[in-house]
């Protein structure tokens, strides 16, 4: 049992303690209150933060309305949320960029803390939205920052301006120029990684800022930073000055603590989450969502996205047919596909309300090594086997288990489960009928499958989900 | 300069501030109360300690100035540096002291993988050392360049496959080359991966696999950790240990004014032993470590 559970299970915990009481005495808040500055404490949100914030927490608690509601645990959790959520900032903070051409946007911050990845991504998106910009490599320290630079730029098509042998300042200068000379309406200035104590090398930061007039800088801020989060950030501020933050590496399982920390320390919004390896994994910070996360309450509306994003018409189409004739092993594999895509079991858990509770209790045993067995299994499977099961004998199961390096008794488990899952299908069938056992229109019926292909509609409660996880298991 | 300067050199600010606090704190009195001690707590918190080592080192400390009746500032002051030197793994296997020694070094994106392959590399060769390095991070744009630099300026060897290739083969090949050059130590970098990321986490057990079966030599894995990791430093340090079999960590970028103590959390709690740490940026800034010093000069200011 680790010592430091996540923010989302502490509080959760807490919160089912609490949610068994009508009505609360100071001594429940208090005790909540507790467990609220630990959990903030062990997700790396600084402590004077921690202190403020539950004293804000505790001062809303107290009053008549929470106190003495029919409901006071969830108006408790309604009340942190709130407060987290003012904290994070009430509203989304998207990039604007101003009218002068080229806009130039520098990235500053410490070393290692994603900074070129981060350059590369915006160039990214910006591309997306119909900009032409420039990278520029300003990071002249880094043994081969500049070819790291160049090769990103070059997976994503952007062009990348290094001026080798060069002091930084004159590279932003001549990146600005060659943009202003090929018509590129965006200059993002990647900078070297520096300690905010290092006096040289801020002062080089302040020079580049004062040479090339930066109509935004961004701090790129590593989401598994600690306490120390608030020194760097201020000392930034004071010298540099930036105007939005990037928080990076939020893929891992790092609570994202120090967003709470730099939002109310400095004041500055963050602007974009950085969430994986590809040029895409970049998104807008939404400190609701955010909020939320922490607060192990789900980040449901993200998961959604993805879903109707992954989820086109061909699949429903699928699902349609499915529904009718019965789901084939291709299906089946195609399923798998989409739930990996998804971010796996794992991801896909992890970002549900209590999902953090049922990974726990599956003593983490929820990773995808289940889906790659069964995966290998279909493999080797011939087509006609795929599509239609029946003809699948003793001697083939046998067959299928030798191609798969499984056991045969793997084999026969998919077969049941698969089975199962037909069989549910054909309940799913009559469920969508009317009472007058006539079948629902197409549009209607289409628009049901596709929200159960997204691996959310289908599922009422966590109760079917924990269901079909242990269905998966055996 | 010696490295216990070094050291405390990097950790001016943050002993600055602590002894400053503990000062503040010590100077109640004999006569502590709850608040004495809950303010302690808080101070070893801030420092990123963490709960759970913070807690059984406060607990232990309050025990023995009872105990002993400690009164003084710098009883009490000394007691502290004992228990946060007894909480440390002890490290009596420096995979860097033997000979002949393959190392692989993993951890997350930005830990300074790279840079402390570099630097030990450069090390070892000053020491009259034959090493060669091997550039098994194959995934991020640049990372074998930047190796080679490093390469370059240290004159040791960098095995390495292009871009994209399987890091495995790359571990494969550097072993080979070990052997035929009759490399004594093997400092193998690897591509930083989230340990969350159960994919790229189990691309890393087959090259560390691999590496194992391939070796004449023992092989090490070494997880480098960034000082200015929080709480989740542990998150890593578990989810490595458990995928590898991680026989201790590096600590990197204490010259900052990071305080460092997920070093104690990682080492308290996971039974893992500090090779060394990182205190400044050029190549001898890459220090033993050793935790008795380490916890003076986080907590007091001078050396004795």
């Amino acid at each position: 049992m680790p010592v430091f559970e996540s923010l989302s299970s502490r509080l959760q915990d807490t919160f089912d303690n609490l949610r068994g009481k009508g009505r609360l005495s100071e001594e429940d808040i208090n005790v909540a209150m507790r467990e609220v500055r630990m959990a903030l404490l062990e997700a790396d949100v600084n402590f004077k933060v921690v202190k403020t914030f539950v004293a804000a927490c505790k001062e809303r608690c107290m009053s008549a309305e929470v106190l003495e509601s029919l409901t006071p645990a969830q108006n408790v959790v309604r009340v942190v949320l709130d407060e987290l959520t003012t904290l994070l900032g009430s509203s989304e903070s998207r990039l604007v960029l101003s009218n002068r051409i080229p806009n130039i946007i520098m990235l500053v911050g410490l070393q290692g803390s994603g900074k070129t990845t981060a350059a590369a991504k915006l160039a990214y998106l910006l591309k997306t939205q119909g900009r032409t910009p420039l990278l520029a490599a300003c990071d002249v320290y880094r043994p081969a920052a500049a070819d790291q630079l160049e090769t990103l730029g070059g997976e994503i098509g952007v062009k990348v301006y290094r001026g080798d042998g060069k002091k930084p300042v004159e590279i932003a200068k001549e990146a600005v120029r060659e943009a202003i000379d090929n018509l590129r309406d965006v200059v993002i200035i990647d900078t070297a990684g520096r300690l905010q104590i290092d006096e040289v090398m801020m002062q080089e930061a302040v020079d580049i800022k004062n040479a090339v007039k930066p109509d935004q800088i961004l701090m790129v801020v590593d989401s598994m930073t600690g306490q120390d989060i608030v020194n760097v950030v201020q000392t930034f501020a004071e010298r540099v000055d930036f105007d939005g933050v990037i928080m990076t590496k939020l893929d891992g399982d790092s609570r994202g603590g120090g967003a709470l920390s730099v939002r109310s320390v400095t004041g500055k919004p963050i602007k974009f989450i950085s969430t994986g390896e590809k040029p895409a994994a970049f998104e807008v910070f939404h400190p609701d969502r955010m909020a939320r996360r922490i607060l192990g309450m789900g980040d449901m509306v993200s998961i959604i996205e993805k879903a109707q994003a992954e989820v086109d018409e061909e699949q429903a189409l699928a699902a349609e047919r499915m529904l009718n004739q019965g789901m084939t092993f291709d299906d089946f594999l195609a399923q798998m596909k989409s739930i990996k895509k998804l971010g796996g079991v794992a991801g896909l858990l992890s970002a549900l309300p209590g999902g953090d509770k049922i990974m726990k209790q599956a003593g983490g045993q929820l990773d995808d090594s289940i889906m790659t067995k069964t995966e290998a299994i279909i493999m080797s499977m011939t087509k006609e086997e795929r599509q239609k099961p029946k003809v699948i004998n003793g001697s083939r199961r046998a067959r299928i288990a030798r191609g798969a390096g499984v056991d045969v008794f793997e084999v026969n488990n998919l077969m049941k489960q698969f089975d199962q899952m037909n069989k549910m299908m054909g309940k799913m069938r009559s469920a969508m009928s009317d009472g007058n056992g006539k079948k629902k229109g197409r549009k209607s019926q289409r628009a049901a499958m596709r929200s159960m292909m997204g691996g959310m509609g289908g599922l009422q409660d966590m109760g079917d989900l924990q269901q079909m996880m242990r269905e998966m298991m055996k | 300069m010696g490295w216990f300067q070094r050291l405390s050199e990097g950790l001016k600010n943050t002993r600055k501030k602590i002894t400053g606090e503990l000062n503040v704190l010590f100077e109640i009195g004999p006569k502590v109360g709850d608040e004495f001690w809950e303010d302690l707590e808080s101070t070893l918190i801030m420092a990123d300690i963490g709960a759970g080592a913070t807690d059984q080192i406060v607990t232990r400390l309050r025990e023995r100035s009872q105990r002993e009746e400690l009164t003084g500032v710098k009883e009490v002051e000394d007691a502290l540096v004992d228990l946060m030197a007894d909480a440390f793994a002890p490290n009596d296997n420096d995979p860097f002291e033997k000979n002949p020694s393959c190392v692989l070094f993993v951890g997350v994106n930005g830990a300074g993988k790279t840079t402390t392959v570099g630097k030990l590399a450069s090390e070892a060769k000053s020491l009259g050392r034959k090493p060669i390095i091997g550039s098994a991070d194959t995934f991020r744009a640049a990372a074998i360049e930047q190796l080679e630099v490093w390469g370059e300026r240290a004159n040791v060897e960098v095995i390495k496959r292009e871009r994209g290739s399987d890091p495995a083969s790359v571990c494969y090949d550097t072993l080979d080359a070990a052997e035929k050059l009759g490399s004594d130590l093997v400092l193998i970098d690897t591509a930083g991966r989230l340990h969350t990321s159960t994919d790229l986490m189990r691309e890393l057990g087959k090259v560390v696999a691999v590496t194992r079966k391939r070796a004449q030599m023992p092989v090490h894995v070494v997880l480098v950790l960034d000082a200015t990791t929080g709480q989740n430093g542990l998150n890593q340090a578990r989810e490595f240990k458990d995928a590898l079999g991680v026989d201790g960590v590096i600590i990197t970028k204490l010259d900052g004014t990071a305080k460092g103590g997920i070093a104690l959390a990682v080492s308290h709690d996971l039974n893992l032993p500090i090779f060394r740490v990182g205190v400044g940026e050029t190549i001898d800034d890459l220090k033993k470590f050793e935790a008795h010093e380490f916890s003076r000069a986080l907590i007091k200011g001078e050396e004795e």
